[in-house]
């Protein structure tokens, strides 16, 4: 094997290696919530693993990173705790957001983790901000902005893009298309479906890639973050699909077996392994080593969450704003 | 001292601002090359350049958050929005993440973003951009509104809200700008913490603020002529609300009115009420007395608009009811 292989095989690896972190990551909290040790709302990741994953591959650390409230992936794939995160569900004061935020707002100061957003399309005008500051302050770093494809109906969708393009922003615009603003399919709320050239019309260069494929999604963002250090927006529509209902309370009634078996046969992780194996990059023991690893990174991350404090009641009201 | 307007005071601060903190930019609609919709910021754009002083397409919902961003991203945005009616098109920025995200992050970011926009009736602009919505705002945690009433504020309450941490909205009551006042140019940032006594007197308290101070010291000068000692309190910080003040004034008058252009229902004064009952209760020799807009969209028609609004006359009938 040569070092370029070696190298090859040892970066798959890793993609493997993250994609079923968050997938046993998400299979764990889903257990938790069972059990109430995690409460609220929990919106889980599964099928959609190969965006957070092959997108972060791309993004260096100096750039900064704006999910949404589905942001497990997002949070484990930028190489946060995941103690730190699997505590914050828990509530506790060891978690990434002190036990304020909950699943869906997780953040990260030192790894420009600039929160999961909750209100649909909230997050992008704050991600034009953070772009606006580094092209004020002469700095060359992508802001990279996660949102679903139900943002696209939200006026500050537009209103960001517009302001992007405008003022020549670096923002790569990361569209999660998973086909379903909650219940609601995305030719039911869109008069045109292909997002694509929504950003076309406010001048962003966009393309398609399907987010299934971790290899697909790792290239396509590597390209786009490079026009955006250019000093210019850019947009990726990755299209995914999610296994789970939207979140724990969701019932699922709006989409068929059928389809939703249908999507499974192109499981993002189930793909790359056959991938990898066809190519001779995997065999059994490499497998079950990855799998060994990821099950005692997950079962020390709920002994975090476990062990954690409960913030004092007392500091209820702490940080609402900055001591003076 | 130096006499100017309201408007040559604002102008002043942004310019100070803009000259000695290189973080500090100013957007919002027609801040530059018009020059600002009240003329606050002529000038500005030939001084700083397009950069700095940016002009926005109308998205306040984008430019409001785009304002959060770039405070995240280590920059002081100054973001003029043109009317509080338009700020409403901002409100999802505003409540959910500008104030929020100290908190919800557990402390680690905070976003120091200043707000300045106009507000208040009186010049026959009718129902969409008359209102007087300052509560809407200092009913949310994790924000600082400020009222400035006079010139000296006008010029030096921007100062002292560019050194917070945390969001501060400034209103700038409309009426006001082409008002004439003293301002020591070698004041420095005002103090945010206090209320002002702006005219002393011994039988009753009158609270206002914005653009009802003047309304109420017109009341206070009609009453000296019937013998009636009026003191009158600027409250000049919406949130947090100095009580201590106004209880001191109590302590004194025994009586007080609250002058508030916003409508009664819900209103600042209903709330500094109830303050008074909690902390002030025994100081009371009558009920408080609420002097504020009528309950209704604001009309057009010169005398309708007036008699929908807080009055020198109306303040002197109630101080007269309190005095019966």
């Amino acid at each position: 094997m040569t070092a370029a292989a070696k190298a090859g095989r040892a970066h798959a690896l890793e993609l493997l290696r993250e994609l079923l972190l968050i997938r046993r990551f998400e299979e764990k909290a889903a257990e938790l919530y069972s059990l109430g040790k995690i409460r609220g709302f929990l919106h889980l990741y599964i099928g959609e693993e190969a965006v957070g994953v092959g997108a972060m591959q791309a993004l260096r650390p100096e750039d900064a990173v704006v999910a949404t409230y589905r942001d497990h992936g997002h949070a484990l794939a930028r190489g946060i705790d995941p103690g730190s995160l699997m505590a914050e569900m828990y509530g506790k004061a060891n978690g990434c957001s002190r036990g304020r935020g909950g699943s869906m707002h997780f953040f990260d100061a030192e790894r420009r983790f600039y929160g999961g957003y909750a209100i649909v399309g909230g997050g992008l005008p704050i991600a034009v901000g953070l772009a606006l500051a580094d092209r004020l302050r002469g700095i060359e770093r992508v802001t990279a902005c996660f949102f679903g494809e139900g943002a696209v109906a939200e006026g500050e969708f537009h209103e960001s893009l517009n302001l992007a393009a405008l003022w020549r922003l670096p923002v790569l615009f990361l569209c999660e298309n998973n086909l379903y603003a909650m219940g609601t399919a995305l030719e039911r709320s869109e008069s045109q479906p292909d997002l694509r050239l929504k950003a076309q019309s406010y001048a962003i260069p966009a393309e398609a890639v399907d987010g299934m494929d971790v290899l697909a999604v790792e290239r396509a963002v590597r390209s786009g973050a490079e026009v955006v250090r250019g000093g210019a927006p850019y947009f990726l529509e990755l299209r995914t699909y999610r296994f789970r209902a939207h979140s724990m309370a969701d019932p699922d009634l709006y989409r068929t077996r059928e389809e939703v078996e249908r999507w499974k046969e192109r499981d993002p992780i189930a793909l790359f392994e056959a991938s990898l194996r066809a190519q001779g990059l995997l065999a059994d023991d490499d497998l079950a080593g990855i799998e060994a690893a990821v099950a005692a990174e997950i079962d020390a991350a709920v002994a975090v969450a476990e062990a954690g404090p409960w913030e004092p009641v007392e500091d209820l009201l702490a940080d609402v704003t900055t001591p003076r | 001292m130096t006499t100017m307007t309201y408007r040559e005071a604002v102008r002043a601060a942004l310019r100070e601002a803009l000259s000695t903190d290189e973080r500090v930019f100013l957007m919002g609609e027609d801040v530059g090359r018009y020059g600002g919709a009240f003329a606050v910021s002529h000038g500005l754009l030939e001084e700083f350049g397009p950069e700095r002083v940016r002009d926005t397409p109308l998205s306040e919902s984008a430019f409001v958050g785009a304002g959060i961003g770039a405070a995240l991203g280590g920059l002081r945005p100054i973001v003029e929005v043109m009317t509080v009616n338009f700020s409403l098109l901002a409100l999802d920025q505003i409540v959910n993440n500008a104030a929020a995200i100290r908190y919800m992050s557990g402390g680690q970011f905070s976003v120091p973003l200043v707000v300045r926009m106009a507000t208040g009736g009186g010049r026959q602009l009718a129902a969409q951009h008359s209102h007087s919505l300052e509560v809407w705002y200092a009913h949310v945690p994790g924000i600082r509104v400020l009222a400035p009433a006079t010139v000296a504020d006008a010029r030096w309450m921007l100062p002292a809200a560019l050194l917070e941490q945390d969001p501060v909205f400034l209103f700038e009551h409309a009426t006001l700008y082409p008002l004439e006042g003293e301002v020591d140019e070698a004041a420095g940032p005002a103090g945010l913490d206090r209320a002002a006594v702006r005219r002393e007197g011994g039988d009753v308290t009158v609270v206002a603020w914005g653009g009802s101070l003047g309304t109420a010291l017109a009341a206070a000068e009609a009453l000296a002529g019937e013998g009636v000692s009026a003191e009158v309190i600027d409250l000049r910080t919406l949130r947090p609300l100095d009580l201590e003040t106004v209880l001191a004034s109590l302590a004194k008058t025994h009586r007080v009115v609250l002058v508030d252009e916003s409508w009664r229902t819900c209103g600042l004064a209903a709330e500094v009420s109830a303050r008074i009952m909690e902390q002030g209760f025994d100081l009371l020799d009558w009920p408080a007395q609420r002097v504020c807009s009528a309950e209704v969209p604001m009309p057009y028609a010169k005398h309708m608009e007036e008699a929908a609004l807080p009055r020198a006359d109306t303040i002197v009938a109630a101080v007269r009811e309190t005095l019966a």
